[in-house]
């Protein structure tokens, strides 16, 4: 009652009684503080739910709710069990997901929709007048208008709006852009679709309908590893994180685990309790090295070297001196190693060619179809050359021989791998090698030896009509590679491990600072627990290896070493790639919702990283050029060209897609096609050749190329991802900019021969940024308009990651706060807006899509050989030598109605992933008894409806095999038509199984296997990929159909990397001759690991993450760099180059190696970030020193593996090559004044 | 004059104290604490606050005895005035200056650290400065009551916290003629008795001295009676 007087009870007594020998006392003290405590944590309800943020943890939540406000979160603990010998995958969670809630209600939250000023002033000045469409072309076709809000971007000046108002300003600029320039000029960014499937799929399908542009992220954040594609042909896949409980010995190799991937960590614990021997190779003194039994720390950026030394250790004493049955009989199964390979002569001397193929042959060894596609071996069975099942040739316009089988045409086979003996070869050779060693950048050891390294290799010689060609298989050219002397006499091979020869371990001692014996051990211990266990030996790596430019030869560096070992496709042991891929489980059925493939096909895709190096003009800047990086023993050709022509090139020959895509609207090329009267594909590539139509990427700078509309939606491109932030604010939005070097125009340079060069670059393409996001992001306050979203904990979605086999959803604990709404919702208002606003101008038109030569169609096997159609080297013919041209109708009117409906296509086209297509027609009947037909006339009447985010959700789970059984079952049944062999037992008893949202709603769901992914889901073992390759023997997706260590592509050996080698960090020049620093400063590599206190750039803001770390930006560096540059710990310190600068603390720590500068990356620049003195602006943030540099290899295409898919292949924006000058600050200015220029 | 600052605002100080604490009690139970820094800064909080503590208390209870002891007792165990303030300034002067040494550490600390000076209440800082400057009048007044040790004022003083608790109307006239720097502390202190309840010293009502001697190790509370838990 009272809290005093019911205290004041000195007559009652105090004690009642005692126990324990009088140390224990029971009293009748008042209790009622305990009524506090009890009502901090009582709630009405508990809501499942999860964190959208790009993060593999995808751990499933307890959202608290009480008097309709979300309280706090809590992890759930309710997986589905693993199995007897096995921990369970809870607990999952880490701080950072615990912070969430703080967002819901805080001062970062967008809560209403946000106009630039000028620019919501000067529409409603147009519209009160105007319609729609003409008041955003008034607005837009008014130099002066235009520039008064462009040049404002990021400096403040935001008022609210409302809804209709500012969909209504979208759909305008939409319709206007789609109009005057074309549908492609409408982007839009989004990544990671499996951290909220229906957020990322409302924006997709809007973008698809309108013929607008989806943008790749994979790629572009150098989370891709383009090795992976190179060696299976797939994107990623990966064991989940229980298999490394099944590991016998566990590499971590640049990968984090307990900081990045901290709920999968207990499983790392775990299996270290269970005696699992584990190595930690990192530069630096990371949290996970404290794990390891023995840590190796190489310089950054060396991993190929020790990587290299490690594969010399195996092969020596695995495979040569000592062959371990196992190993070969793996190798001969499923890699290329018995696969023959052409000695082509160059200059006289020898280099490694292409595959031997079927068709080099006289009779082609009877191969009818796809000769040329069907790679050689040598047959000790018959002992003589046979086409082994599993080839590419074999996966298209035939069935049944596409398998790994020991067979070839119906025969069984024994392959050889190598022709060491004596017997077996005709002749022992000098083979030219590569050798990139002898050039390194800044402070990273060069070597003396030659560019070119000649080595014996034993080999075939096989008559072809009167010509002899020379051949070897690709092991004897690999040990050649390797460096290993095999007793065949001549140079640069090593018999001991101590000579200084590439790439031996005394050799890379010298290159990474590891000892050689260290190299040694770790690589034979690795080895001899894959041998005594069949394969489980496992490398956890990540983003520190894979962010390099020459990234491809860190990861194939351990490729090799897992391929030579066995362990790919083995339960514990892989290659266990772990960095923002986030496996999007439900694929398959989540394609026709997300790209409106129900409605048409195809969509539009974009690979990013070549996209904004195009229109952020960072091409115009370039320092590296092609020859720097081109082999010494590169063959014949045109190859000296700027990275841009590479990729204008490419874009050419349809190897790497565009947008925009034709420098004229394709609607009006459609017009002009049907007035020809001529099909579109034949229109397009003779005006093509004629020069009428001009493909954009020819003159990226010209306005009818520019993007002009972009949407960033569950991103934040411009806080975090955007390598060359500095560019992106110069040249895409036309704001102020920290860019302090010049372009090749001023500068001088290598011009680019392909792109059309104009003096004046141009600023300010965009018309209109729009992004869309709960809270207020660097991103977001660059935008012209930013629109409120509802948080995580306020929608339906669904999500999925590759570290544990559990689809489960995000759900709406609360309505979405203040005036946000859900992405479905915004993007179903802006289509309902669009449809509205658009019949002014559009109607019923048809678009032209360019289309690239894709993986897993029968596309990829159109370019055997490298030829230019504009040059006169081959035909121009639309899918062939060349993109494709597709007609696409688009009903824009009806716009609205596709989007909120499941359209005919499905039933007409089926669907299907990866190359294998099935009937869906039950799937979209069932689609309609379970969310309902549309009832209103026109013409989605009738179709299953898709209202709302939990109907688009039924239709991924009703659609993928993932969670259909039935699905399931008539994808693997359509795989067995390709490769001959029944698979459907893998997902025969789930067949009844339907996994629906409200069922993860009550609990997380275990998936069901499928053959769009290459583990399987089982009660046996884990989820590890490759393994139905290995098990079921499914070929994996390259040219040999097996694990390909070597890469044959033209390109790729003009690159010298056809095997893999060393290959030091690039030089990008951004310091030299460029910036320079009078006082006390050091230069030091700058590198940008993923962070402690956020995922990426989210929580980096959250007062409780700010809380307990330093509370806004650092940079790590030595005590030894610290005091050559006159820094103490916690000192203001500038980072710079060429490309801008930033601001941040100093952490002076005895973690770094010196000659590193670390900044976790994706600190923003909205919290507690000073002005730069060098730019005068604030801050900047880690991607203001840096620029994205493309590799030509990244872009081949048309070639098996090497074919373009969405976020699958293609060029990456690596950014760890850059170096930095670090120096303390003189003056620390918050930029807190009032600006001085006028409102 | 005189009336007002010893007559009428010790009942004032009195009654705000008295009212203001349970009123505080009430409202707002969770503010009843000592609002201890030592979490943000360890260093210099530990000496200073014994050495503060250790004088203040000695310092609490010699004016508590000395004053509202009637001079009777003292009598009656042979001490005279004289003696009892040599006694009352030499015991008052060292817990003074141990006291005032303490107060200062922890002055400089909570104004000089900037964690501790940022988390700090208005009145967190006031109370100390208050205290300190409470301290030096104090330790001021001893050499002049050590000079003035014939005129008897420790009577007065003595006469006037009598005649407070007996609702005696002359109190205030028995300080009428005493020097000002003994009217400055008596002021100073009954306004730290009237800003008391506002302030972090509350803690002195609440300190946990009884743990010193709560016998048991194990306590166990009863089961509330039904209904009696409140629900909000």
């Amino acid at each position: 009652m009272s809290q005093l007087l019911d205290r004041l009870n000195f007559f009652q007594p105090r004690e009642l009684d005692r126990f324990a020998d009088g140390h224990g006392r029971t009293t009748n003290e008042n209790r009622d503080w305990e009524d506090t405590y009890r009502n901090r944590w009582r709630h009405d309800k508990v809501v499942r739910s999860t964190h959208g943020v790009n993060c593999t943890g995808s751990c499933s939540w307890k959202i608290y709710v009480k008097s309709g406000i979300v309280t706090w979160e809590t992890q759930q603990t309710d997986y589905p069990r693993t199995r007897p010998d096995l921990p369970d995958h809870e607990p999952r969670g880490c701080a950072r997901g615990a912070s969430y809630s703080w967002y819901l209600y805080s001062a970062n939250r967008v809560k209403t929709p946000l106009v630039r000023g000028r620019l919501l002033k000067a529409w409603r000045r147009m519209r009160a007048t105007m319609s729609p469409v003409a008041a955003w072309k008034a607005l837009q076709e008014d130099p002066v208008l235009r520039e008064s809000y462009v040049k404002t971007r990021g400096k403040g000046g935001f008022v609210r709006a409302g809804w209709d108002e500012v969909t209504e300003i979208i759909a305008a600029a939409n319709a206007y852009t789609v109009k005057t320039w074309g549908p492609d000029r409408v982007f839009g960014f989004s990544p990671i679709p499996a951290m909220s499937m229906v957020s990322y799929a409302a924006g997709s399908r809007y973008l698809s309908l309108l013929g607008g542009v989806c943008m790749s992220f994979y790629d572009w954040y150098c989370d891709l590893p383009p090795s992976s594609p190179m060696t299976w042909g797939e994107q990623t896949d990966v064991p989940e994180s229980a298999d490394w409980y099944n590991a016998g010995f566990l590499l971590l190799w640049g990968s984090n685990v307990p900081q990045t991937r901290t709920p999968d960590a207990h499983f790392y614990t775990e299996a270290r309790y269970r005696g699992t021997k584990s190595a930690v190779i990192s530069p630096d003194y990371s949290e996970a090295a404290k794990f390891a039994d023995i840590w190796l720390n190489p310089k950054q950026g060396t991993d190929s070297a020790l990587a290299l030394a490690m594969g010399h250790v195996i092969l020596r004493e695995f495979h040569l001196d000592r062959q371990v049955p196992y190993f070969e009989d793996y190798t001969r199964k499923y890699s290329d190693f018995p696969m023959l390979v052409k000695l082509e002569e160059r200059d006289g001397r020898l280099i490694p060619g292409r595959f031997l193929r079927a068709d080099d042959l006289s009779g082609k060894l009877g191969e009818k179809n796809n000769a040329q596609w069907k790679t050689v071996a040598w047959d000790s069975a018959s002992n003589g050359l046979v086409a082994p099942n599993g080839s590419i040739g074999y996966r298209w316009g035939e069935g049944g021989e596409w398998n790994l089988e020991e067979r070839a045409r119906g025969r069984d086979t024994e392959l050889k791998i190598s022709f060491i003996l004596e017997e077996d070869h005709d002749d022992v050779v000098g083979v030219d090698f590569p050798y990139f060693g002898g050039q390194a950048t800044g402070n990273f050891v060069k070597c003396d030896h030659p560019d070119v390294l000649t080595k014996n290799v034993p080999v075939k010689k096989i008559r072809v009509g009167r010509r002899e060609i020379l051949v070897a298989t690709v092991f004897d050219l690999l040990c050649a590679n390797y460096g290993l002397d095999r007793g065949l006499g001549g140079d640069w091979v090593a018999s001991d491990y101590g000579q200084d020869i590439p790439f031996t371990p005394a050799w890379a001692e010298k290159i990474t600072g590891v000892s050689a014996e260290r190299i040694a051990t770790v690589a034979r211990e690795f080895a001899l627990n894959a041998e005594k266990t069949e394969g489980r030996s496992m490398v956890i790596l990540g983003a520190g290896l894979n962010h390099w430019y020459h990234m491809d030869m860190n990861y194939r560096g351990i490729i090799n070493m897992l391929v030579m070992c066995g362990c790919v496709g083995k339960s514990g042991g892989g290659w266990s790639h772990y960095v923002g891929q986030e496996k999007l489980r439900p694929q398959t059925g989540w394609q026709p919702l997300a790209f409106a493939l129900d409605w048409n096909r195809p969509p539009r895709h974009m690979n990013s990283t070549s996209a904004w190096y195009a229109h952020t003009d960072q091409w115009r800047y370039e320092q590296v050029s092609a020859g720097e990086i081109l082999s010494p023993t590169a063959p014949e050709g045109d190859w000296d060209a700027s990275l841009i022509d590479y990729n204008i090139r490419a874009e050419r020959m349809g190897w790497l897609p565009s947008a925009p895509q034709l420098k004229t609207n394709p609607l009006e090329v459609a017009k002009a096609a049907k007035k020809a009267g001529k099909d579109i594909p034949e229109y397009v590539a003779e005006q093509l050749k004629s020069g009428e139509l001009e493909m954009s990427c020819e003159d990226p700078d010209a306005p009818e190329n520019w993007p002009r509309n972009l949407f960033v939606w569950r991103s934040n491109l411009l806080g975090s991802s955007g390598k060359g932030h500095e560019y992106f604010l110069k040249h895409l939005l036309g704001t102020d900019h920290g860019v302090m070097g010049k372009d090749l125009g001023e500068e001088g340079g290598q011009m680019p021969k392909e792109a059309k060069w104009h003096d004046e670059a141009p600023r300010g393409k965009l018309d209109l940024l729009v992004t869309i996001d709960f809270r207020m992001s660097t991103t977001a306050v660059y935008s012209d308009i930013v629109l409120p979203t509802a948080s995580w904990y306020e929608k339906d979605d669904l999500n999925t990651s590759d570290m544990h086999p559990f689809i489960h959803p995000l759900q709406a604990a609360v309505d979405p706060a203040y005036e946000s709404r859900s992405d479905w919702e915004i993007f179903k208002a802006i289509a309902r807006k669009f449809s509205e606003v658009a019949p002014e101008i559009l109607g019923v038109e048809t678009d032209i899509v360019q289309l690239p030569l894709l993986h897993d169609t029968p596309m990829e096997v159109a370019q055997d050989t490298v030829r230019d159609w504009k040059k006169g080297e081959c035909e121009l013919i639309p899918g062939k030598t060349a993109p494709n041209y597709i007609a696409v109708e688009r009903d824009y009117p009806n716009l609205y109605k596709k989007f909120t409906s499941v359209g005919p296509l499905l039933d007409k086209l089926g669907n299907g992933g990866k190359g294998i297509n099935w009937n869906t027609e039950a799937e979209v009947e069932h689609l309609r008894a379970l969310n309902g037909a549309v009832r209103d006339e026109g013409l989605a009447q009738g179709r299953p409806k898709l209202e709302t985010a939990i109907d688009a959700a039924e239709m991924i789970l009703m659609l993928a095999p993932e969670t259909n059984g039935e699905v399931a079952v008539k994808a693997w049944k359509e795989l067995e038509k390709a490769t001959g062999r029944e698979h459907a037992h893998l997902a025969a008893v789930k067949e009844d199984e339907k996994i629906r949202f409200r069922d993860i709603a009550a609990q997380p769901r275990k998936i069901i296997s499928s053959p769009t992914w290459s583990g399987i889901e089982s009660e046996k073992v884990c989820y590890n990929a490759g393994y139905t390759n290995v098990h079921e023997l499914i070929p994996w997706r390259t040219l040999t159909g097996r694990q390909q260590l070597y890469q044959d592509h033209l390109w790729m050996r003009a690159f010298g990397e056809g095997f893999c080698t060393w290959r030091p960090p690039v030089d990008l020049k951004t310091i030299e001759g460029k910036v320079s620093e009078s006082g006390p400063h050091v230069v030091l590599n700058f590198i940008t690991p993923h962070q402690k206190w956020g995922i990426h750039s989210t929580y980096s803001d959250n007062l409780l993450m700010l809380t307990l770390n330093r509370g806004g930006p650092v940079v790590w560096l030595s005590e030894d760099d610290a005091k050559t540059a006159g820094i103490v710990d916690n000192d203001w310190v500038e980072v710079y180059n060429s490309n801008g600068a930033l601001t941040a603390r100093a952490v002076v720590s005895q973690r770094m190696k010196p000659g590193t500068l670390y900044m976790y990356h994706a600190q923003e620049k909205i919290v507690n970030t000073p002005g730069s003195e060098k730019t005068g602006l604030r801050g900047g943030i880690h991607n203001s020193v840096t620029r994205a540099t493309l590799k030509p290899t990244h872009m081949i295409g048309g070639y098996a593996q090497q074919s373009y898919g969405f976020n699958y292949y293609g060029t990456v924006g690596s950014n760890r090559d850059e170096f930095v000058i670090l120096r303390k600050m003189n003056k620390v200015d918050w930029l807190d004044q009032p600006a001085k220029t006028e409102a | 004059m005189n009336e007002f600052f010893f007559g009428t605002y010790p009942y004032i100080a009195l009654a705000v104290l008295a009212v203001g604490s349970i009123a505080r009690y009430e409202r707002d139970p969770f503010t009843w604490k000592s609002s201890s820094s030592q979490l943000l800064r360890r260093r210099q909080l530990i000496v200073g606050s014994v050495l503060f503590h250790l004088g203040v208390l000695v310092i609490f209870f010699g004016h508590l005895f000395g004053l509202l002891i009637p001079l009777r007792i003292y009598e009656a165990i042979g001490i005279t005035p004289e003696v009892k303030t040599v006694m009352a300034a030499s015991a008052g002067g060292v817990a003074g200056i141990i006291a005032i040494v303490g107060a200062l550490m922890l002055a400089h600390r909570r104004l000089v650290d900037p964690r501790v000076r940022a988390t700090s209440s208005f009145w967190d800082t006031a109370i100390l400065l208050l205290l300190i400057a409470q301290l030096a009048l104090g330790l001021i007044s001893v050499p002049v009551s050590l000079a003035s040790i014939d005129e008897g004022e420790v009577v007065k003083f003595m006469a006037w916290a009598f005649g407070i608790f007996t609702l005696d109307p002359k109190a205030a006239s028995y300080l009428e003629h005493v020097p000002l720097i003994f009217k400055l502390h008596i002021f100073l202190g009954l306004t730290i008795f009237l800003i008391f309840p506002f302030t972090r010293l509350v803690h002195m009502l609440s300190a946990p001295v009884r743990f010193l001697w709560r016998p048991g190790w194990q306590i166990v509370r009863t089961r509330r009676k039904k209904g009696a838990r409140q629900t909000s």
